[in-house]
C-alpha cells in the first residue's frame, strides 16, 4: 500500500531542519540575554532558558504527533477547530488574566497559554477549507465576504484583548487571498495607504498656511494630494489613450482621489483620537519627531544601539551586555533579534535573515507543489503568516516598524508561540507529505 | 495574470523586505558609529582608582606623612528613593553631622547626579567609621568608600610640610585632570612636589548592568591600568631636632632653622607659634583655619621663609670680611669708636676687626663702609658712592642675601639688599652718598633678610666662604637629590680672612666680654653673634651661630620676636638646639627649664 510508506521519507526534510535551527538558535540567544553574561544555567526549571527547553521539547513532541496523524484528520476537524478557537478567544476575555495592559492569556498554574496564538492556525485551516470547497473562489463576492469575516471574526476578538500586533498579523492574509484571486489593485491600494499613512504622520505633526483656504491646516494635505494623484496616474494611463474608457478613469480618478482624503484625514484624526499616548508617541519617534518625553524612543535606542554595537562580527555568545544586562526591553521574547545583532554582528545577523526568507520561501514551494487546493491555500496562510512576524518583529527591532509587540517565530523564547507555531507548520507538512496520493 | 504565476510577486516581496532589512543592518552595525559609542557609554562604567600618594620621612627615615584609612559616606538619592526613604536625622547622628549639615549634603548630592553616588561625608576617620560601620546597612543609598587620610600625627613642620586638601574651581579648571572632589596639595611641599607625590591614576572599565551596578570588566581587562603610587620623599629635616626646636619654642613668636653646613641640608625648621597639620585636613577645616587666622600671633605665617628682618649686628660681620677681601682694613687695623657719626654702647675705644665684631662698635663699620662706598678719592661724591654702592651690593649677594637662595623654596621671601634703583628711586639720582645711607653700614636701614637667609650665613660663615644652596629634599623616590638643589656658591673671598671672624664668633659666647655666654655648650666650641632687631613693640632677640668651630657640624638662626636682646634668649635657644643636635640629649636643663617657661610677653630680659 502507497499509504503505508513511511512517513519520514515523505516529510520536507528542509523545512524541519531550517525549524529545528531555529529553535535552537532561539535557545541560545535567551540563553545568552537573560543570563547575565556570566554563566547560563540551561537545565534550571526556572531560569527561562530553562523553560524553553521544555517547550522545545514539547513542540517537538507536539509536532511529531501531528505528523503521524492524518491529513484528512485536520481537513475534517476544520470548523470544529476554528470554532473552538473562537470560543477560547470569546473566553479569554471573561476568565483571561491581564499581562501588560492585555487580556491575552490562560493561567493555569504556573504556566500561561496565549490563545490568540493558536488562532492563527484554527483561521489558516479554516480559510483554506472555505476556499477549497467554493468553485467561484474569491473572485465571487459571496466567497470573498465569508473568508473575510473567517479571518475578521479572530481578528475582532483579540482586537478586544486588546493585541494590536497580532491583529496586524491576520492582515498578512492578503498575500493569500491575493493568491487565490484577489485583485491586484487591493495589493496596490494597501501599498499606496502606507504611503499616504507615513506621509500623514510625517506632515501631520506641522502646520502650513494652506493656500486656497487661508487657515492653519495640515501641510500633510498637500503631499497626501500630490501622491495620491500620482498613484492613480500611473496606475491609469494605459486606459487614458482609449478615448472610451476616458469616462471610466475619470470616474477612477475622481474616487481614488477621494478615497485618499479620506485614508488620510482618517488617519489623522484616529492617530490623535484613538490611539493611546504611548501608541501614538512609539509611531512619532519611528519617524524621529519629537514628543517632549525623552523615554518615548527608549526601547527603539536601544533595541537599535544594542544591534548597532554587534559591528561586523559581533562581540560573541554571552558577550553582548546591552542585550545581557537589561538595556534592551524584553529581550528573550520581543527584542531577541537584538541579541543576534549584538553577539553575531552583521554577518550573524544577515545569515539569520537569509535562513528566515529561506524558510518563507521554501513554505511557498511546498505549497506551490499541491494538487490539493486545501493544502495550498494553507501554506500560503502559514507563509503570510510567519511573513508579518518576521517583517513587523524585525522591522520594530531595527527600528522601521513601531514597536509592536510580537514574537519572532521559534526564536523568542514562550511557549504558547512556540507551540502554536510548530502546529501550524506541521500541519502544513503533513499534509504536503500526502500531496501525492490525495486529490482533494 | 494566471494566478500560479503570483507566487513570483509574493516571493519577491519576501526577497524585497529581506534585502531591505538587510540593508538597514549595514546601515546600524557598519556605518553607525554613533549608535555604537552610545551602547558602549551605557554599557560601560570608567572606575578611576587612585594611587596612593607618596609619604614623606625625615633624614632618618621617620615617618612624617602618612596615609590612614579613612572613609567616605556616599549616598546614591536613586537608591533611597527606590527603598522609599530614610530617617535622616538618624543618619546624621550616626555619622555626627548637624541637621543642617546633612539636609545641605543631600541636596547636593541631588544636584549632582540622582543615580551616581557622592559623598556627604568625607574622611571619617577608621575609628570612628568602626563605630557605625554596622549600622549603615539600616540607610538605603548608603555606602562607603575606602579613602584615604594624609595624617601628620607629630603635627611638627607643619608650614614646611604644606596643606593637602579638596580641589577649588581653579584647580579643576587647570587641566591638570583634578575632578570635584579630588585632593592635591595646595602649599608647602606638598604643593611643590605635588606631581611627583600624587603618582597616576589607574582606570578600571566595568560592564554595567542597567541599574548601574558594576557586572564584569570590560573586555577582560584589556583596556584597564593599574594606578601608580607617587614617589616618596625623603627630607632631610632630623625629626628629634624638630620636634625640640618646636617644643622650645612653644609661647613664642618666632622661629629657628638649622643647616648643615657641608652639605646645606636643612636639619630643623621651626616656625612658632605653629599648629597641627591635621588641624587644616578633615571637615573642621573650615573653623579651625578661621580661629588660626583670626589669632594676634599669626601661627599659619611661616616665619621661616616669609618673615624678613634688619639683620641688625651681625651684619657687620660681613662687611668686615668684604672690607678685608677688598684690602681697606687689614685684620690688626684699628679704628677709633668716634661715637660722634653714630651712637655705640660699652667701654671700648679703638678696635681693631675682632674687637669690634665682640663689642659690636658701630663707629667701626660705619668707617670701613664709608671705606668702601665714598673713599672721597673723586670729585663728585653722587658718583662716587653709586659706583661704591653697586660693587657694594653684588659682594653682599655673594652670600645669598637678597637672592632667592637657588629657588629650592618657593615660598621663601628674597629679602632685600639695596642698590642703586633702590635708592634712585627713594632720593633721586645723584641725590644721594654715603651719608644719606650710612645706617645699611651697622645692618639697619633698607636691609631685610630671612630666617634662612641668617642660617645660611651661619652655614657661609661656617665653611669660610662658601655655602650649598639651602634644600630640604634628601631623595624623591629612589631618584636621590633633585638636580641643581644643592650648587655650590662661592662668596670669592678666601678662607684665611674669616679667620678674626670666626675668633670673633667664637670670643662672643665664650670671653667675658661676650654678649652671649648663654649660647655656650658644654665641651663644644661654639661660634655665634648676637643681634638685636628694633621693633616697636620690644626688640627682637636673633642669634646665629655654628658649632663645633673646627668641624662644623650645624649652623643655625634663631628669631624671638620681642623678646629682648639677642643674648637672652635668641643664645640659649641655639645653644639648646646644638647641644641636642650634636650631643643627642640635653643636659643643660636649668637653662631649657628657663626657656620652656618663657613665654610671650617677656617680661623684662633677665640674664
Amino acid at each position: 500500500m502507497r499509504r503505508t510508506a513511511p512517513i519520514l521519507q515523505r516529510i520536507d526534510w528542509i523545512t524541519i531542519g531550517l525549524v529545528v535551527t531555529f529553535m535552537a538558535l532561539g535557545i541560545l540567544n535567551i540563553a545568552s540575554s537573560t543570563s547575565g553574561a556570566e554563566s547560563v544555567e540551561w537545565f534550571d526549571i526556572n531560569s527561562k532558558v530553562g523553560k524553553q527547553f521544555i517547550w522545545v521539547f514539547i513542540a517537538l513532541v507536539i509536532a511529531a504527533v501531528t505528523l503521524i496523524i492524518e491529513g484528512e484528520f485536520f481537513i475534517r476537524t476544520t470548523v470544529i477547530h476554528y470554532v473552538v478557537n473562537i470560543v477560547l478567544l470569546i473566553a479569554v476575555l471573561l476568565i483571561g488574566k491581564t499581562v501588560g495592559g492585555a487580556k491575552s492569556w490562560f493561567g493555569i498554574g504556573s504556566i500561561s497559554l496565549q490563545p490568540s496564538e493558536f488562532a492563527k492556525t484554527g483561521t489558516a485551516l479554516m480559510l483554506a477549507w472555505l476556499l477549497s470547497r467554493s468553485d467561484g473562489k474569491i473572485r465571487n463576492t459571496k466567497t470573498l465576504v465569508q473568508s473575510v469575516l473567517i479571518v475578521c471574526i479572530p481578528a475582532a476578538l483579540i482586537m478586544l484583548q486588546p493585541d494590536a500586533g497580532t491583529v496586524l498579523v491576520y492582515g498578512g492574509l492578503i498575500f493569500a487571498f491575493y493568491r487565490e484571486g484577489l485583485s491586484g489593485n487591493v495589493l496596490i491600494a494597501v501599498f499606496c495607504a502606507l504611503l499616504l499613512l507615513i506621509a500623514t504622520i510625517l506632515t501631520g505633526a506641522a502646520s502650513y498656511d494652506y493656500p486656497l483656504l487661508g487657515v492653519q491646516s495640515s501641510i500633510g494635505w498637500l503631499w497626501l494630494i500630490l501622491l495620491s494623484l500620482g498613484s492613480i496616474i500611473w496606475r491609469l494611463i494605459p486606459g487614458w489613450v482609449v478615448p472610451r474608457n476616458r469616462k471610466r478613469v475619470r470616474k477612477a480618478t475622481l474616487i481614488s482621489f477621494a478615497m485618499a482624503l479620506a485614508f488620510s484625514a482618517g488617519v489623522h484624526s484616529s492617530l490623535e483620537g484613538m490611539l493611546k499616548t504611548h501608541q501614538k508617541e512609539r509611531i512619532y519617534v519611528l519617524f524621529g519627531m519629537d514628543v517632549g518625553n525623552p523615554d518615548a524612543d527608549y526601547n527603539i535606542r536601544h533595541a537599535k544601539a544594542a544591534v548597532s554595537s554587534g559591528g561586523w562580527t559581533g562581540k560573541g555568545f554571552l558577550q553582548g551586555p546591552m542585550t545581557a544586562y537589561g538595556f534592551v526591553p524584553e529581550q528573550e521574547t520581543d527584542f531577541i533579534f537584538c541579541t543576534i545583532g549584538e553577539e553575531w554582528g552583521f554577518l550573524g545577523s544577515t545569515v539569520a535573515i537569509a535562513l528566515y526568507t529561506m524558510l518563507l520561501l521554501r513554505i511557498l514551494v511546498l505549497a506551490e507543489r499541491q494538487r490539493s487546493d486545501f493544502t495550498r491555500i494553507y501554506g500560503y496562510a502559514v507563509a503570510s503568516i510567519l511573513f508579518m512576524h518576521f517583517l513587523i518583529n524585525v522591522g520594530m527591532v531595527l527600528g522601521l516598524a513601531p514597536v509592536i509587540g510580537i514574537p519572532l517565530p521559534f526564536l523568542s523564547a514562550g511557549g504558547s508561540s512556540l507551540v502554536g507555531f510548530t502546529l501550524l507548520v506541521a500541519i502544513l507538512l503533513r499534509l504536503d507529505a500526502e500531496r501525492s496520493y490525495v486529490l482533494r | 495574470m494566471n494566478l500560479k504565476e503570483r507566487q513570483w510577486i509574493i516571493g519577491a516581496i519576501f526577497l524585497l523586505i529581506a534585502f531591505i532589512f538587510i540593508g538597514r543592518l549595514a546601515q546600524l552595525q557598519i556605518f553607525s558609529s554613533d549608535l555604537q559609542d552610545y551602547a558602549a557609554r551605557l554599557t560601560q562604567e570608567r572606575e578611576v582608582l587612585d594611587p596612593a600618594r607618596g609619604l614623606m620621612f625625615d633624614r632618618n627615615g621617620e615617618l612624617i606623612l602618612d596615609n590612614k584609612a579613612g572613609y567616605d559616606i556616599l549616598f546614591t538619592p536613586r537608591l533611597c528613593q527606590l527603598a522609599g526613604g530614610m530617617d535622616t536625622l538618624a543618619l546624621a547622628k550616626l555619622i555626627d553631622l548637624s541637621p543642617r549639615e546633612i539636609h545641605k549634603a543631600i541636596r547636593r548630592a541631588i544636584t549632582y547626579a540622582t543615580y551616581r553616588p557622592s559623598s556627604i561625608r568625607k574622611q571619617m576617620p577608621a575609628s570612628e567609621y568602626a563605630a557605625i560601620a554596622g549600622e549603615l546597612w539600616r540607610f538605603p543609598g548608603i555606602q562607603s568608600r575606602r579613602r584615604s587620610i594624609r595624617t601628620n600625627e607629630s603635627g611638627l613642620a607643619s608650614h614646611l610640610l604644606g596643606e593637602y586638601r579638596e580641589v577649588d574651581r581653579d584647580d579643576i579648571e587647570s587641566n591638570l585632570g583634578y575632578r570635584l572632589g579630588d585632593y592635591k596639595g595646595k602649599s608647602g611641599l606638598e604643593l611643590q612636589w605635588e606631581s611627583e607625590l600624587k603618582g597616576s591614576r589607574g582606570v578600571k572599565f566595568h560592564l554595567v548592568d542597567v541599574r548601574n551596578d558594576y557586572r564584569q570588566s570590560a573586555q577582560k581587562g584589556a583596556l584597564d591600568s593599574m594606578p601608580k603610587p607617587g614617589e616618596d620623599l625623603t627630607l632631610t629635616l632630623n625629626m628629634q631636632l624638630q620636634a625640640y626646636g618646636e617644643k622650645i619654642m612653644q609661647g613664642k613668636r618666632g622661629s629657628i632653622v638649622a643647616i648643615e653646613p657641608q652639605s646645606g641640608e636643612v636639619l630643623a625648621v621651626v616656625s612658632a607659634p605653629s599648629y597641627g597639620t591635621d588641624l587644616l585636613t578633615g571637615r573642621m577645616r573650615g573653623t579651625h583655619y578661621d580661629s588660626l587666622l583670626r589669632d594676634p600671633n599669626k601661627p599659619l605665617f611661616n616665619r621661616t621663609m616669609r618673615a624678613t628682618y634688619r639683620p641688625g649686628s651681625i651684619f657687620k660681620m660681613i662687611q668686615g670680611l668684604i672690607a678685608l677681601d677688598q684690602g681697606l682694613i687689614s685684620s690688626q687695623t684699628r679704628i677709633p669708636c668716634n661715637r660722634s657719626v653714630i651712637g655705640c654702647h660699652g667701654g671700648h675705644t679703638n678696635d681693631n676687626l675682632e674687637d669690634a665684631i665682640i663689642h659690636s662698635c658701630n663707629p667701626y663699620f660705619h668707617e670701613v663702609m664709608r671705606r668702601m662706598i665714598q673713599p672721597r678719592t673723586a670729585s663728585n661724591i653722587f658718583a662716587e658712592a653709586r659706583d661704591g654702592l653697586s660693587s657694594w651690593t653684588t659682594a653682599i649677594q655673594r652670600f645669598g642675601l637678597g637672592t632667592d637662595l637657588g629657588g629650592n623654596f618657593p615660598g621663601l621671601r628674597s629679602g632685600s639688599v639695596p642698590d642703586t634703583t633702590l635708592y634712585d628711586k627713594l632720593y633721586g639720582r645723584k641725590r644721594w652718598a654715603y651719608s644719606t645711607i650710612y645706617s645699611i653700614s651697622i645692618g639697619e636701614g633698607e636691609l631685610l633678610t630671612t630666617p634662612l637667609h641668617m642660617a645660611n650665613l651661619a652655614a657661609t660663615l661656617a665653611n669660610r666662604g662658601e655655602f650649598r644652596t639651602p634644600h630640604v629634599i634628601q631623595s624623591v623616590g629612589s631618584n636621590g637629590k633633585p638636580v641643581g638643589t644643592d650648587s655650590l656658591i662661592q662668596t670669592g673671598i678666601p678662607p684665611e680672612l674669616f679667620e678674626p671672624i670666626i675668633n670673633a664668633m667664637n670670643a662672643v659666647t665664650e670671653s667675658s666680654e661676650g654678649t652671649a655666654p648663654l649660647a655656650r655648650v658644654p665641651g663644644i666650641k661654639v661660634c655665634g653673634k648676637t643681634g638685636t632687631v628694633q621693633d616697636s613693640k620690644g626688640n627682637h632677640s636673633v642669634f646665629i651661630a655654628f658649632a663645633p668651630a673646627d668641624n662644623p657640624k650645624i649652623a643655625l638662626s634663631v628669631y624671638v620676636e620681642n623678646a629682648g636682646a639677642g643674648g637672652d634668649w635668641a643664645a640659649p635657644i641655639a645653644s639648646l638646639m646644638m647641644e641636642k643636635y650634636l650631643m643627642g640629649d640635653v643636659q643643660q636643663t636649668d637653662k631649657e627649664l628657663r626657656v620652656i617657661r618663657a613665654t610671650y610677653p617677656f617680661a623684662n630680659a633677665i640674664k
